[in-house]
């Protein structure tokens, strides 16, 4: 860039990056992912994940959880654009440290060895409320729940047990006490 | 049984409804149905233009100058595809349009069948939202959410994608007084203390501007009245955007002309030291902050949007007003009448020094050139044409380069509505179709398109929708040969390397207007200009004007790369003293 003659100006400082979790609310309709969705590819940002269903089969809303990083101006300019397409109905936004709301995802493993191997996976796994799916003589389907960092180190750390394939959902997100994000 | 109707019937129930008058569009294979209803619909008028951009410009020219909705109807793939840059141009510069596009019959999407293409799907980051049909059902109610999305807030523009067999399907139509009105986002967000807090700021401000833009034209007329009101109470001075201009007289002595790369010395330097910055329906373009660490260091900013997301987006501010701009003014000049109606006395008095400083920067008078008896300098071209039209209710438009910034620099607007030119998008081909929009929606006033040879060749073929239409459009272009920016910013930037700017075989501009029908006019030397331009004027048909201007002449002053508003550059004397650092030329 800096070399280069362009009609435009140069980057000044960069912010820092910040992870952040956006929930939006939205009319469960065909294109409503991708409308939301490219405000973040237009931008050159990647969602690390993704979590949509719908919630609310009568008024008909989908939920759809985000994960991404970036700098913070970035990310309220974001915000503010979700807010202005028309099938969004409202938005949260919140940091990654923030203790008020539970992030969780959900990860399946396929292990393959002995029952020595699967009963040492089960007992890495209790943190994670492991539940067994699927068991044969000589593999499991293990499902767990966590944080992502947590199913990240999981992955690493059971390729000795014989884990051979991994499954995992985007974050989805809730606050914390009787409240609702309003 | 209710009588059922078609598809194609049902659009033009809508389009009745929404007292739309005329459309701009092209057939095509997905559309028949919908051209084949036409016949019916008396009220509607179609305008055939001859490209499918064309009629996206001429739908720009018809919204802006009218402040109604343009309409375009186009065919399936490139029917759609061709109508892309005129949709995205609309979005930058928040232009309402209704796009309406046949699609192949919905049992072929995505087939790739014969002329389909993902309309929706290429057309979603250029419009405010958009629809694909896919029930008959479901399409009165989305014309009519169409209309309201394009119209309201920021307008911008739609599309509704009209699969060819949902045309010809039937359903009820229910006239929209039954209809339950279907909610729309609130716009107005901004209180009584916002305000409070903005007539406070400008109480305790010594050096004030007003920096208004575009989105006071798109407020309506009234929201013109009201800012010259509030200016002329307050006696602070005001700077405009490129969309701005018209919304205050260019006449008046409180205005300090536009602002920015091309702006006034007196604008730019106001604007870097001043203490307090009011911003009036404006975005903080790159074009306009120049560089933005050093941009207006020492003042308190207001941001008056009615665009959420267009606050602290590219700067800072400290006072933020989410409203329509004729709601806040009206609000704010109640307000200062209600508090506080010294204001005036007080605050002329604590700005007087201001303005004895704004007195010093216009004495530079930056926007003066070395004028020729040999030559037409473009300058003075516009400088004429203002002075020989001014006494007449004129509207401008312009294609994208020089003559541009030439024509919004020395044309002086007095009305809002009265000046067309692509400024977000900055697309060259824009004016000439603008200005079949503009003059259908103004029948009898003059319409002149100041145009530069290269800007026009791009969509020239709507000259014959001009014709078609007796449209006496004037399409004015100062021609140097050169696609005259690119070849000043060769000149300054890069070694004088003129790559590709210079056109070698143009065609003769008068022949041209000959064989489309209308009239040429060509001005060689200063001498002859006010009698062609008088002739011009006088036609009553289409006419191109050839006017032969100096090659060599550059835009000036100009905020050269990577400075603050500042350090400008003024005209050729200037320059010597001013050489651009290397560092400063990737910066433009």
């Amino acid at each position: 860039m800096a070399k280069s003659k362009s009609a435009y100006s140069i980057p000044s400082k960069i912010g820092k990056l910040e992870t952040h979790i956006l929930v939006v609310w939205v009319d469960n309709e065909a294109s409503v992912l991708s409308r939301v969705v490219g405000l973040f590819s237009g931008r050159g940002y990647n969602i690390e994940s993704l979590a949509v269903a719908e919630v609310d089969q009568k008024e008909n809303l989908s939920r759809i959880t985000i994960v991404t990083t970036g700098t913070p101006e970035v990310i309220k300019q974001i915000v503010l654009q979700l807010k202005k397409l028309v099938p969004v109905h409202k938005v949260a936004n919140f940091k990654r440290e923030d203790k008020n709301v539970i992030f969780k995802e959900m990860a399946l493993f396929k292990i393959v060895g002995n029952s020595s191997k699967i009963k040492k996976t089960l007992n890495a796994c209790k943190k994670f409320n492991p539940v067994i799916l699927d068991q044969t003589n000589k593999s499991a389907v293990i499902q767990i729940t966590a944080m992502r960092r947590e199913i990240d180190k999981m992955t690493k750390n059971l390729k000795s047990h014989g884990l051979i394939s991994v499954s995992r959902t985007g974050a989805v997100a809730m606050t914390r006490g009787a409240g609702i994000f309003n | 049984m209710p009588k059922l109707y078609t598809g194609a019937e049902i659009l033009f129930k809508c389009l009745e409804e929404q007292k739309v008058k005329h459309i701009f569009g092209y057939p095509g294979g997905a559309v028949l149905p919908i051209y084949d209803e036409l016949k019916n619909h008396s009220s509607v008028k179609h305008i055939l233009v001859r490209h499918e951009q064309g009629a996206g410009h001429a739908a720009e020219g018809y919204a802006r100058s009218s402040g109604k909705p343009g309409v375009v109807l186009v065919t399936s793939g490139p029917g759609a595809t061709n109508v892309v840059t005129a949709l995205t141009d609309a979005y930058m510069d928040s232009v309402p349009l209704v796009c309406i596009s046949g699609q192949v019959p919905t049992h072929l999407i995505g087939t790739d069948a014969f002329q389909e293409c993902d309309t929706t799907g290429i057309t979603r980051p250029c419009t405010k939202h958009n629809w694909l049909v896919k029930d008959v059902k479901d399409l009165q109610r989305i014309m009519y959410q169409a209309f309201k999305v394009a119209t309201t807030g920021r307008p911008g523009p739609v599309l509704v994608d009209i699969p060819k067999d949902i045309q010809f399907a039937k359903a009820k139509y229910v006239s929209l007084k039954k209809e339950k009105k279907i909610e729309i986002k609130n716009k107005n967000r901004f209180n009584q203390k916002d305000i409070d807090q903005l007539i406070e700021l400008m109480n305790k401000a010594s050096k004030p501007i007003f920096y208004t833009g575009g989105g006071v034209v798109n407020s309506g007329p009234k929201a013109s009245e009201l800012l010259r009101e509030l200016v002329a109470l307050t006696g602070f001075p005001i700077t405009s955007t490129l969309q701005g201009l018209g919304s205050y007289p260019g006449d008046d002595n409180q205005f300090l002309g536009m602002l920015g790369m091309h702006g006034t010395y007196e604008a730019n330097n106001a604007m870097h030291d001043c203490d307090l910055l009011i911003n009036i329906g404006a975005r903080f373009d790159d074009r306009i902050t120049g560089k933005i660490d050093e941009f207006s260091p020492k003042s308190k900013k207001v941001h008056i949007d009615i665009d959420p997301s267009s606050i602290n987006k590219i700067i800072k501010v400290d006072l933020a007003i989410v409203g329509d701009v004729t709601d806040v003014i009206n609000s704010t000049t109640k307000t200062l009448k209600k508090k506080n109606l010294n204001l005036e006395k007080s605050n002329k008095q604590k700005i007087s020094k201001w303005w004895q400083q704004i007195q010093k920067w216009r004495t530079k008078q930056s926007l003066n050139f070395i004028n020729s008896d040999k030559i037409i300098k473009p300058q003075y071209a516009v400088q004429r044409l203002y002075e020989l039209t001014k006494n007449q209710d004129t509207f401008i438009t312009t294609e994208v380069g020089q003559h541009q910034m030439w024509a919004a620099q020395h044309y002086k607007f007095n009305k809002p509505n009265r000046w067309m030119t692509s400024g977000g998008l900055g697309t060259m081909g824009y004016g000439l179709p603008a200005a079949v929009g503009v003059q259908l929606a103004h029948p009898k006033k003059l319409v002149v398109d100041i145009a530069g040879e290269a800007s026009v060749l791009m969509t020239m073929q709507e000259m014959s929708t001009a014709v078609q239409y007796n449209l006496p459009i004037k399409i004015f272009i100062l021609n140097n040969q050169y696609m005259g920016m690119v070849r000043q910013w060769q000149e300054l930037l890069h070694e004088k390397n003129y790559s590709e700017s210079y056109t070698e075989a143009l065609p003769d501009f008068v022949k041209l207007a000959e064989a489309y029908g209308c009239v040429g006019i060509r001005a060689k030397n200063p001498d002859e200009l006010d009698e062609k331009i008088q002739e011009m004027i006088n036609v009553d048909k289409p006419v191109i004007f050839d006017c032969h201007v100096d090659q060599a002449e550059n835009c000036f002053p100009m905020i050269p790369s990577g400075k603050p508003h500042n350090q400008m550059l003024l005209g050729p004397k200037d320059q010597e003293e001013n050489k651009i650092t290397s560092k400063g030329k990737v910066l433009v």
